[in-house]
């Protein structure tokens, strides 16, 4: 491999895992102050590129559609956690994956009878069309520049919002001792409803601003939980900071695992198992530390 | 009906299907100090978490201010007036000091702030010194100071407060005995457990004593001292 390819995959690999990070958070925090194991998280991100596409196509412009993605999703998650999620709080597991995989089966089936079954693309938006040339024969596009540097300002956003706001200082507190949250006057219901919808709103927005460099198409959801899955408990359930080690090296690990050729008696490891390569990492992991990396335990 | 801040007539409890509150009566007026006393398992706990809606009353009335409260939140109680120390302290471990008092701070029921910040740490000049500190690093007794200071930021009218000094060293019990002296004085009503009978009989206007559940005495607390067998049985000393 090349030193430029190297550049390029490195850069790629680090905006895929910035992606992840922006829904696996949504994930984790659900879990982590929620208790709640959401495994329509992915449809969510479905959701997003699907209303990227028909909303962008509608009004032709990026960011207007994008716009209007964010309002319907976070429309969306305030409703869903006030029909289905606050009912999950106090029940087991098991129940919260039945009401979640209940909720998979409707949005894919209203998927399809909304915008169909095809796969679709975005265009990327004449803004950040082009690519910045870095040395005389290494270019990188623009637009995944601008996804990496989107999902980093929230990413930032997020630990400053729970570190230091009151409503972070909430959020902390429902976190260590909810009966005490409440007895000291705070709504925690409410505070949990504000966050489901902010978790589901990462995940849509993840898969708006990625639908202009990958396709749109109706399993792209399961694809995407099954990555951040891997991202959580790596990270360690609930963990912001283990979220974003994990979704980085889930990204860099997947990217180069797709480049990098590795004979072994003959038989090529790599590319053709290289989708093994973030469950290896996983069983790693949870082999030296099962609760993940900054996982609390139990 | 009475002036009575608190009002709580025929209460019933269960856990699941074992019935732990039997039909227990209690009136708190506007800046009385009431002591709740009994032996372990008795239901004191139990009863506090019905005050504070954290465990639903099967039957029963619990009125504050005259109002029936007994199927509001948690927060809307909490909103209203009443302010909680539980038995464990209930200090959030991952906010720091300062961050488990201003979570707490607001104007009472109807717009009172007697009760500020810097108040709080005037009267708990040990958790001025630890303000950076995360809730985990803090004694047994700062962590009860910590507790009773982050209640009163509420500006209560009633403070409910579950085994007071429960494992404190007794120079420590002494400052929080001494503190329920002040929160007295300073009018709110307040309702103690503790097993210390003769400091919460110090201080307190009525005692109240439990029994498997049920109220077996309710008068002033020399009434109670007046009855050595009674206070063998019921409370073992
Ligand atoms: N969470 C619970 N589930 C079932 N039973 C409980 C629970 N908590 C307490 N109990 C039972 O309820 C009774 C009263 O307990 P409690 O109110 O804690 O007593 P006290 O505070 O007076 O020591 C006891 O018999 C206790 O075993
Ligand atoms: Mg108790």
């Amino acid at each position: 491999m090349d030193a430029a390819t190297f550049f390029i995959q490195t850069m790629n690999g680090i905006q895929y895992g910035l992606l992840l990070f922006l829904v696996a958070s949504g994930l984790t925090l659900i879990f982590g102050i929620m208790g709640v194991i959401n495994i329509a998280h992915g449809s969510f991100y479905m959701i997003g590129a699907y209303l990227a596409w028909s909303l962008m196509g509608w009004v032709g412009n990026f960011w207007i559609g994008l716009v209007a993605g964010v309002m319907v999703a976070l429309v969306l998650g305030l409703l869903l956690e006030w029909l289905f999620i606050r009912f999950l709080y106090d029940r087991d597991h098991l129940q919260q994956v039945l009401v979640t995989y209940g909720l998979i089966l409707i949005f894919s089936e209203l998927r399809s009878m909304i915008w169909g079954d095809d796969v679709h693309s975005v265009p990327i938006p004449e803004l950040l069309n082009g690519s910045i040339q870095i040395t005389e024969n290494l270019a990188y596009p623009i637009y995944r520049l601008w996804l990496s540097g989107v999902c980093i300002v929230i990413a930032v956003l997020m630990f400053l919002g729970i570190q230091h706001t009151r409503l972070g200082m909430m959020i902390r507190a429902g976190e260590s001792d909810r009966e005490m949250t409440k007895a000291l006057g705070i709504n925690i219901g409410l505070i949990y409803r504000f966050i489901f919808a902010l978790g589901i709103t990462l995940a849509a927005f993840s898969g708006m601003i990625s639908a202009p460099i990958s396709s749109v198409f109706p399993g792209m959801g399961s694809q995407v939980l099954i990555v951040s899955f891997v991202v959580v408990v790596i990270g360690g359930l609930g963990s912001i900071k283990g979220a974003m080690i994990a979704a980085l090296s889930v990204g860099l690990i997947d990217t180069f695992g797709k480049v990098i050729h590795l004979d072994i008696f003959g038989i090529n490891i790599f590319p053709e198992m290289s989708g093994m390569s973030i469950f290896a990492l996983m069983a790693l992991i949870l082999t030296l530390r099962p609760q993940g990396l900054f996982g609390r335990e139990h | 009906m009475t002036d009575a801040l608190m009002h709580v007539a025929s209460l019933h409890a269960h856990y699941g299907l074992s019935h732990v509150i039997h039909g227990v009566n209690l009136e708190i007026k506007p800046g009385e100090t009431v002591a709740l006393m009994g032996r372990n398992g008795m239901g004191k706990t139990t009863l506090i978490k019905c005050l504070m809606g954290l465990l639903p009353a099967s039957s029963g009335a619990i009125r504050l201010r005259g109002q029936d409260i007994k199927s509001l939140a948690t927060h809307s109680l909490a909103r209203r007036g009443i302010a909680y120390v539980p038995e464990g302290r209930g200090i959030f471990q991952n906010l720091s000091v300062k961050e488990n008092l201003l979570l707490a701070a607001r104007a009472g029921f109807e717009g009172r702030m007697e009760w500020t910040y810097d108040r709080v740490l005037d009267v708990f000049p040990r958790l001025k010194e630890r303000l950076a500190h995360g809730g985990q690093q803090l004694s047994g007794g700062e962590q009860q100071m910590l507790s009773i200071g982050r209640a009163l930021l509420t500006n209560p009218d009633l403070l409910i407060l579950d085994e007071a000094t429960e494992g404190l060293a007794p120079l420590i019990a002494r400052d929080i005995w001494s503190i329920i002296g002040i929160v007295k004085k300073s009018g709110i009503s307040s309702l103690i457990v503790d097993k210390n009978f003769s400091a919460l009989a110090k201080i307190s206007n009525r005692s109240v004593v439990m029994v498997k559940g049920a109220v077996v005495f309710d008068d002033v607390p020399t009434k109670l001292i007046e009855q050595p067998k009674e206070l063998k049985t019921w409370l073992g000393i």
